[in-house]
């Protein structure tokens, strides 16, 4: 243990999606007993080179070596086999099954399972889940935990199958500020145990905070790989964006105009009659950006679905523009002026199939201009739509190719382009940089601003808290579908929301000590 | 015996081929992929089974041969929904058509022949003195093997590491992947088993309910058989008696004929189709505030680099 | 259990040691957006009379004599032609109907009991009305088949959409109550007394057919199929509901989202798609069989979704492949004296979309040089 011993060597590493080049002749390195970050931003390529080592893909040319021998990991399974195990971003588990089920599955010995079985196996799993220090409920489906919890089981599952090498793929990305500090604590008292870590991500604090050695990856290539010690957020900064700037836009102060949209007292049920959303008021004026902070499942999504006309509400009152609403339809609202980048653009805002003057249509199709008595205006919606995307600069080969071979950057730039078309009043973005790279994110920050400046309020809905903190005017914390904060620009700092967002409050009544989790 | 008995006795003799079938559809939707074939599939089971038996006189023999028929065309569905990924309706539903046509055209010669065939049954003599019990004395030994295999298939999936792996593959099959389960295989195994299943449900149809062949002889009951999965929620032992309520509904327009009530036999005939619409209506009102408890990637193929 | 794992651990590692990385120049690559060609339908058909042969020759006959047999039948004789374009015209009009609501993914197998009812509701205009002026007949016939057959499709949407039943079983189970109420009134209610016993209803008079075309079997039907075709190929290209439904069928979320109404358009869709089924209907009892009769249908309805399929949900190209496949069914009539059953073509049919959606899906695969 005196010398650093090289555990993990991939050498000269291809990996090609189609005609896109995700890794170009990579080289990585990993010493035993590190936490090594590779550092990187969204599309860098760290998600498939660390999906080459656990087997999910394989690499097109070049060579694995762990513990200095010439390895081919041909599936998930040989990954575990030779002690790597993979902590997903989207977990893998099974939504329907327990955490036991989960961490035992694809086990093949002992198949008759009665109730001897299971008492053993969750005394084997209790065992390694305290020694680490990670709790989690052991016999409820996991869909009933939360994130935190989900992602412990993860861990748990790794080390249940004897992994001595952890990957972590974007571990903090889903967490509250708590969570993150736990996960970090955990890491500790892995790398005490012996563990090697390897944990990708885009977030230079927490590389700095958590890191022994950083490897950083640009456009698919590997940059540079220093010691913790040798280098500063600064530097990492500008490796990781190369030429473009790491700075954020500049926003200009503005004074905020009438209210837009006020909602009182809002509650909103979900199909299975649970209150997500349970009596919130808030109000998101002309010139207003307002971001939602909360831990995925709090009500984000019901909240945007209510105000969107997706769902009806239970009670309370919302009135948008002076006017109350009454169980309005989705294309009453569109036509009143509420745009909506949707969670998922391909799921549930574009047609992947279909061209990009089709796609550009979905909103203003019933337009008198677009459609003379119930018949399209081919001629004139073709027009429209080249001026439009050449406005917003999505690239695209011509008119008529299916937007699903558009690269995610161009498609959220076409959603955004039909959206602000309509020139919305109040603009409803879910997660809008979700999966985009830092040039493609900078324009949807740019596209939301201008519309701050040009009038519109707009509702920003992101689990990114440096996104969130960064463009709104006003944060509001949603926990357990109640408002629990309402901060202003400059008032908020990180550790309080992430505080708030973990249900901590100082107001009484709204405190609920079973869902504090930290 | 008095009528509710008789009416009992009716419900397993009628009901037993549709349990089979049921069970047969459960593998393949637990395991994620849709049969629409069922229909044809039954068909197929039961008019090689015909043409067997006349030929052979052997209930053994010809038991195989139809498990080999029915599983081949299982195979030819788990290979244009897994291996090709072709959509897996129109894939049952071509399973159907083949089956029906097929199945015509190799039943000519045997149509309309009576299959002198008697099913070895087992006698529980104890039962007989015992009121209501006693319909369970003198049973096929058909009927006993398909109520143990509702609770053997329950003991499967529950109990057992293959059924958590079936429960993982039809739920989530890349994390499955990902543990090291061969999506592929097990969709293969679950979907042709499925398929043997349902040929079994068309040789009981044809040796035991009915014993000659007509064209189209299962008339509807494949698609009975879909609709039940739906109504036992996937499991085995709820799909025990979801075959024997309809198994009784389908004896009950033959009863009502005999007891000469004043209604058509061509209406009496609808009942069993009516009631699966309503008993799917009633079913979808009562859960409709209940998270769907259908294998969450059921009729999606599963591809493994899934990133262009 | 951190022993055995360890102990696995080797086991895989010494397994892996001997092998070099595998390096195959060549890959299969998936790409949705290439899939399909305008070959692909003509090389199912080619691929599935191959595999039906091998059941000819299991019969003891000569395949390429039965296929040449089934063909001059179906198109070698003005005779044969007109009775393929008989048959033609139900399948176009149900294939028409079935394509619609496959479009967005609304699985309707319920042409045949929206056929059946069609035939049904023509023909309740000649029993329950007998003494009307002769030129009402046709249209007010038409009219009921349509209208009997959208409520019948109503029957599977409305299910649908309030209690979330899947529309394939509904769609299926009302083809069993159609042909046990066809059966019903041709064997029961609206026997004709003077019929000698056969199962059908008394036979219609000439106010109620449809004319014919020059001296033939063929029929005016023909030409309100085609009707048929260019309206809804004009309905589904230019028209904003046209592109509702196209929007529905590509990405039904995103739909949504755009302020789509799913179930209304379910509603509509299944209503157009049994009122086409049930047009189909009137029309075949008023053009061809002259009275309701048991066995009216020889699976018009199923064999529609093949129609459909073979053309892609194309209304244009339904129009050659109803040809083709009512076509197959005048064939399948010519070889029944050969000693071949009639069942023969649906068999047939069962292979060609078997071979056709294999087919649709592996055109999509293209083999890709590595680096």
């Amino acid at each position: 243990m005196n010398k650093p011993s090289i555990v993990i060597e991939m050498k000269d590493i291809v990996k090609k999606f189609g005609d896109v080049i995700a890794n170009d002749h990579v080289n990585f390195q990993v010493e035993k007993g590190e936490i090594h970050a590779l550092l990187g931003e969204n599309g860098a390529g760290k998600s498939t080179i660390m999906s080459m080592l656990s087997g999910i893909y394989r690499p097109d040319s070049g060579s694995i070596l762990i513990n200095g021998r010439h390895v081919m990991i041909r599936s998930p399974k040989e990954s575990m086999a030779l002690g790597v195990g993979m902590v997903h971003q989207n977990f893998r588990l099974v939504d329907t099954l327990t955490a036991i089920e989960n961490i035992i599955l694809g086990e093949t010995n002992d198949k008759w399972r009665g109730t001897s079985w299971r008492k053993k196996k969750q005394k084997e799993i209790e065992e390694i889940a305290e020694k680490y220090g990670l709790n989690f409920p052991l016999s409820v489906p996991i869909w009933q935990l939360s994130v935190g919890e989900q992602q412990r089981v993860e861990i748990v599952k790794t080390l249940y199958r004897g992994a001595d090498i952890i990957i972590f793929d974007e571990p903090t990305s889903v967490l509250t500020p708590g969570e993150v500090e736990q996960l970090f604590l955990t890491m500790q008292e892995l790398r005490r145990n012996g563990k090697t870590m390897i944990i990708t991500t885009h977030k230079l604090k927490e590389v700095m905070e958590i890191a022994d050695r950083i490897s950083v990856m640009r456009k698919g290539k590997m940059i540079a790989q220093m010691l913790k010690e040798e280098t500063t957020i600064q530097e990492l900064a500008n490796l990781m964006v190369g030429q473009e700037m790491a700075e954020g836009i500049l926003i200009q102060p503005v004074e905020i105009g009438a209210p837009i949209i006020e909602v009182k007292n809002l509650v909103v049920r979900t199909d299975q009659g649970i209150h997500a959303i349970n009596g919130i008021d808030f109000a998101i004026h002309e010139h207003e950006i307002v971001g939602i902070a909360g831990v995925a499942g709090n009500g984000q999504k019901e909240l945007a679905e209510a105000l969107t006309g997706l769902i009806p509400w239970k009670s309370g009152e919302i009135i948008f523009n002076h006017k109350k609403l009454v169980n309005p339809s989705v294309s009453e609202l569109i036509d009143k002026g509420i745009a909506h980048i949707p969670e998922n653009r391909m799921k549930s805002g574009l047609a992947g199939n279909l061209g990009v003057v089709e796609n550009l249509l979905m909103k203003s199709y019933r337009k008198e201009h677009r459609a003379k008595f119930g018949l399209l205006n081919k001629k004139a919606n073709t027009e429209w739509a080249r001026n439009l995307i050449q406005q917003f600069d999505v690239r695209t080969p011509d008119l008529l190719s299916p937007v699903g071979q558009l690269s995610g950057g161009n498609q959220q730039k076409l959603l955004f382009a039909r959206e602000i078309d309509l020139k919305p009043k109040l603009m409803i973005a879910v997660h809008p940089t979700q999966g985009l790279d830092v040039g493609a994110t900078r324009s949807v920050h740019e596209m939301l601003v201008h519309l701050r400046e040009t009038g519109s309020g707009v509702l920003l809905i992101s689990e990114d808290l440096d996104e969130v903190m960064h463009l709104s005017d006003r944060i509001l914390v949603l926990y357990n579908g109640k408002i629990n904060g309402n901060l202003k620009r400059g008032q908020a700092e990180k550790e309080m929301i992430g505080q708030l967002m973990a249900g901590v409050t100082n107001q009484k009544g709204a405190f609920d000590e079973s869902k504090v989790v930290i | 015996m008095d009528m509710v008995q008789l009416i009992l006795a009716a419900a397993i003799s009628g009901g037993t081929s549709l349990l089979f079938a049921v069970l047969g559809g459960i593998l393949n939707e637990k395991a994620g992929v849709i049969n629409l074939g069922t229909e044809g599939i039954m068909l197929i089971g039961a008019v090689i089974s015909a043409i067997f038996y006349l030929q052979t006189e052997n209930l053994f023999v010809t038991f195989l041969v139809m498990l080999v028929a029915s599983g081949l065309l299982g195979l030819l569905h788990a290979f244009l929904c897994i291996t090709i990924r072709a959509n897996q309706i129109v894939s049952g539903l071509a399973v159907t058509l083949f089956g029906t046509g097929l199945s015509a055209y190799l039943g000519k010669s045997v149509a309309g022949v009576p299959i002198p065939v008697s099913i070895p049954k087992i006698e529980l003599s104890l039962l007989d003195s015992i009121p209501f019990l006693s319909i369970f004395s003198e049973l096929d030994i058909f009927i006993w093997m398909s109520i143990a295999l509702s609770i053997i298939l329950y003991l499967y999936m529950y109990k057992t590491s293959w059924g958590l792996h079936l429960k993982a593959v039809g739920d989530n099959p890349s994390t499955s992947d990902a543990m090291g389960i061969s999506v592929t295989a097990f969709r293969y195994f679950h979907v042709v088993v499925g398929a043997m299943l349902m040929g079994v449900a068309g040789f009981y149809l044809i040796m035991v309910y009915s014993p000659n062949w007509i064209e189209g002889m299962t008339s509807g009951r494949g698609w009975i058989a879909i609709a039940l999965i739906i109504f036992a929620r996937w499991n085995p032992i709820y799909a025990l008696f979801g075959a024997y309520f309809f198994g009784g509904l389908d004896s009950l327009g033959f009863r009502m004929q005999i007891y000469n009530f004043d209604i058509p036999s061509y209406f009496l005939k609808m009942i069993p189709y009516l009631a699966t619409i309503l008993v799917l209506m009633f079913s979808g009102w009562k859960n409709r505030h209940k998270p769907s408890i259908e294998p969450k990637s059921l009729g999606n193929p599963y591809f493994r680099e899934q990133r262009f | 259990m951190s022993q055995k794992s360890s102990y696995e651990h080797i086991s895989v590692d010494l397994k892996v040691d001997n092998r070099k990385p595998r390096m195959v120049p060549y890959k299969f690559e998936y790409n949705p957006h290439k899939k399909g060609g305008w070959w692909v339908p003509l090389l199912s058909i080619f691929v599935a009379l191959i595999i039906c042969a091998v059941f000819i020759l299991l019969n003891g006959m000569n395949p390429i004599t039965i296929y040449t047999k089934m063909f001059q039948g179906a198109f070698g004789s003005s005779f044969g032609i007109s009775e393929t374009i008989v048959k033609a015209i139900p399948l176009l009009l149900c294939g028409l109907g079935v394509a619609i609501a496959y479009r967005i993914a609304i699985w309707n197998i319920g042409a045949e009991g929206q056929f059946l009812l069609g035939a049904i509701g023509a023909t309740a205009v000649t029993i329950f009305l007998p003494d009307l002026p002769g030129a009402l007949y046709i249209p007010l016939m038409l009219i009921m088949g349509i209208a009997a057959g959208a409520i019948w499709g109503l029957f599977t949407a409305l299910p649908r959409t309030y209690f979330q039943v899947n529309e394939l079983i509904t769609s299926l189970m009302l083809n069993y109550v159609a042909l046990l109420l066809l059966n019903y009134l041709v064997y029961e209610a609206w026997r004709d007394p003077a019929g000698f016993n056969f199962p059908g209803t008394p036979e219609f008079t000439p106010y109620q057919m449809l004319a014919n075309i020059g001296g033939t079997r063929l029929h005016i039907g023909l030409v309100f199929a085609l009707f048929a075709v260019a309206v809804l190929a004009f309905m589904l290209t230019k028209t904003r509901w046209g592109y509702e439904l196209k929007l529905l069928g590509a990405n039904s979320i995103a739909a949504k989202n755009a302020g789509i109404k799913m179930n209304k358009h379910i509603l509509i869709v299944m209503m157009i798609s049994g009122g086409l089924a049930g047009f189909a209907g009137a029309i075949e009892v008023s053009g061809v069989a002259g009275r309701l009769m048991y066995g009216i249908s020889p699976g018009y309805g199923y064999t529609a979704i093949i129609v459909a399929w073979l053309a892609k949900l194309n209304p244009w190209a339904m129009i050659m492949t109803s040809l083709f496949i009512g076509g197959l069914i005048v064939g399948g009539y010519s070889v029944q004296s050969m000693g071949l059953p009639l069942s023969f073509s649906s068999m047939l049919q069962g292979a060609i979309l078997f071979c056709l959606i294999s087919g649709e899906m592996i055109s999509g695969y293209r083999l890709k040089k590595i680096n």
